[in-house]
């Protein structure tokens, strides 16, 4: 049984007219690496701020360990956040900065200079105790800034975009870091990103956020693969939007015209009835191309080759399927042999498959 | 190369030309001619004769009247400048959270007062605070006193005028270094538990502290020659180094002894802004 750390009930906040968060209900659970993830103004790096407490909903309840916090000011509440800019106090050393908290929670003196080596050792930077924090480098005063606030040994741990400013290298460096370093302490993880393959490696849950809204919450490969919607599709990865016309709606799967005679079967999560415009979405790499009409295959559709770019790992095809929609596929390289790997070209006539649950019927 | 940099030389010399120029003869020369007077005499008809000799240092220094006067002035811009920065700061830092057009429009607040001169304020001021004024007539009004409250003629009375005068000049560059100030760090503190006394004297102070030590030194500097308020607001009651100076170099007629003074004074102040610098109110981070 998994107990819920943090719980956003029905929370509402206005800025005036505008609505940065809009009825939005999450549970995180005990120890879990969750991730808000979406575009710029979508809300999340509010709801993070109410959880802190920076901000007060305008309705609806923030609870942290089952307590409601009403309007708890931020230093009386059991979170800690990693800043975007991690903030790190200007005038003060790395030990002044990390034994900040514990002086301001009356920890013993005897057991702050401890605990301060301790977390500098966990984050590998034991060395720069007493720099200050403009001779450090950007990943350095990141991990500092994740010292500094997991010194405070918080129930919940707010990071709100902290590897936003660091190089891409660095970042997929961290992205593992952190990772490691959450399975090692167990605290709950509350993570803003807007990088959907930061919050897909890193993540046990996300919660995708457009609007103020909350579009799909649940595993990685639950939000990869089953997106409800449109949005969450085209957020998460690339995907090919197929528009359709609902022809028979079966209990396995729903068949979808395509014009010109193409119809292919896709799998409906919501009720759709005949007659009604769809969108199928296929991920290009679930999609096979053929040279021939495969055999015993549920799904063969017709296409023209309108361009194949070999990028190394795999061939990139822009296909026109049904005369009017443009579907891309990802074929890997598998075959190193020159001789006989075979690329199709512009103008070939092909066959396209998949796996019918790979295709998916999104209403909105 | 060589050519580039002469050329560069003499545009140089050409733009910082009429500075030089005017901090030579404005300044420089001044502060000299200051120097070598005070080593001079003053003959029975208050002429300066150059004749050199220490005198009039021996004066300044070995009489106690004067050294009181020192004390004092010291002591009252020590004060001055205490109450200008705690009057200062809280409006300095509540302008600093405005938005930028209210910022812009409480700073002109501010500074609208310099379009009157000094002593016309000063005038004005005393009759506000006088026995009969408005503040003693208000009060006297509401039953909250029986008798008029003393303000004008004494210490605090003084106190007042230099408050009034001063504060601007605090405002000023508190609200600079505080406008500056990047409120993240506010909210990481208070993340990591400090309340608002606690982020202030730990985050906010320090991070505002060049504002702090200019607006002390520029209140400071003027306060100790101030010699307006003392004589109007303190009516002779209070007499400064400022009122000293203007005895002995319009009344007295003594020169000399002015400029030597003049010249202690001027150390007193170096001595003491050094001894701020160095007490850590200029701490660089």
């Amino acid at each position: 049984m998994v107990n819920v750390d943090v719980e956003l009930q029905s929370v509402t906040k206005r800025f005036g007219d505008f609505i940065a968060v809009d009825n939005v209900s999450v549970q995180i659970y005990d120890g879990e690496f969750f991730s808000l993830l979406g575009p710029s103004g979508c809300g999340k790096t509010t709801c993070l701020r109410m959880i802190a407490g920076f901000e007060l909903p305008s309705e609806g309840e923030v609870n942290i360990g089952g307590k409601s916090m009403g309007e708890t000011p931020p230093f009386k509440r059991p979170v800690n956040t990693v800043f975007q800019n991690y903030a790190l106090f200007p005038h003060m050393t790395i030990f002044e900065n990390v034994a900040f908290g514990l002086e301001m929670k009356k920890v013993a003196r005897s057991e702050i200079k401890p605990r301060v080596t301790e977390a500098l050792e966990m984050v590998r930077l034991p060395q720069l105790a007493d720099r200050r924090p403009r001779q450090l480098s950007g990943g350095q005063q990141q991990r500092i800034a994740l010292a500094r606030a997991l010194v405070n040994r918080p129930q919940v741990l707010l990071l709100d975009e902290p590897l936003s400013a660091l190089d891409l290298k660095l970042r997929k460096a961290m992205q593992l870091e952190l990772k490691d370093l959450q399975q090692q302490v167990g605290i709950t993880f509350i993570f803003v990103t807007h990088d959907q393959e930061e919050a897909i490696t890193m993540s046990d849950r996300i919660a995708v956020m457009s609007d103020g809204r909350v579009e799909q919450i649940g595993e990685p490969l639950e939000i990869y693969e089953r997106p409800n919607n449109r949005f969450v599709a085209d957020f998460i990865g690339e995907t090919n939007f197929i528009e359709g016309e609902v022809i028979e709606n079966g209990s396995d799967s729903t068949l979808v015209g395509l014009g010109a005679g193409v119809q292919i079967p896709a799998r409906a999560s919501q009720e759709v009835s005949s007659g009604q415009t769809v969108t199928v979405a296929v991920r290009p790499e679930k999609i096979s191309v053929h040279a021939a009409a495969p055999m015993n295959q549920g799904i063969n559709v017709p296409a023209t080759v309108e361009e194949a770019i070999y990028i190394g790992t795999d061939t990139r095809y822009t296909l026109r399927v049904a005369e009017r929609h443009h579907v891309v596929a990802r074929i890997q390289n598998v075959n190193s042999d020159l001789a006989t790997n075979r690329f199709f070209k512009r103008g070939d006539l092909v066959h396209l498959s998949w796996d019918i649950d790979s295709a998916l019927v999104l209403t909105s | 190369m060589q050519q580039v940099s002469t050329q560069k030389k003499g545009v140089l010399g050409f733009l910082l030309g009429p500075s030089v120029f005017w901090l030579v003869i404005f300044f420089v020369a001044p502060l000299i001619i200051v120097l070598v007077v005070s080593f001079s005499k003053r003959s029975l008809l208050g002429v300066v004769e150059y004749d050199f000799n220490l005198q009039n240092y021996r004066r300044v220094f070995s009489d106690v009247i004067y050294l009181r006067i020192f004390w004092k002035s010291l002591w009252l811009a020590i004060v001055n400048t205490i109450l200008c920065l705690v009057v200062a700061y809280p409006f300095a830092f509540y302008i600093a959270r405005q938005t930028p057009s209210r910022q812009n429009f409480l700073i002109f607040l501010v500074m609208v007062p310099f379009w009157t001169n000094f002593l016309i304020r000063t005038y004005a001021l005393i009759f506000i605070v006088r026995d009969t004024g408005l503040f003693n007539n208000f009060l006297i009004g509401l039953g909250i006193v029986d008798e008029p409250l003393v303000i004008m003629f004494t210490q605090t009375g003084v106190l007042l005028g230099m408050l009034y005068g001063y504060l601007p000049f605090a405002i000023l560059p508190l609200y600079a270094s505080i406008e500056q100030l990047d409120f993240n760090y506010v909210q990481a503190a208070q993340d990591l538990g400090a309340s608002g006394v606690r982020v202030f004297l730990r985050i906010i102070l320090p991070l505002t502290m060049p504002g702090v030590v200019a607006a002390s030194i520029i209140t400071f500097i003027p306060t100790m020659g101030a010699y307006v308020t003392p004589d109007l607001m303190g009516g002779g009651n209070t007499f400064l180094i400022g009122n000293l100076l203007q005895q002995q170099f319009m009344t007295v007629r003594d020169w000399p002894f002015g400029s030597a003074l003049g010249i202690v004074l001027m150390i007193l102040v170096l001595i003491a802004t050094i001894i701020y610098f160095r007490k850590g109110g200029g701490r660089a981070f």
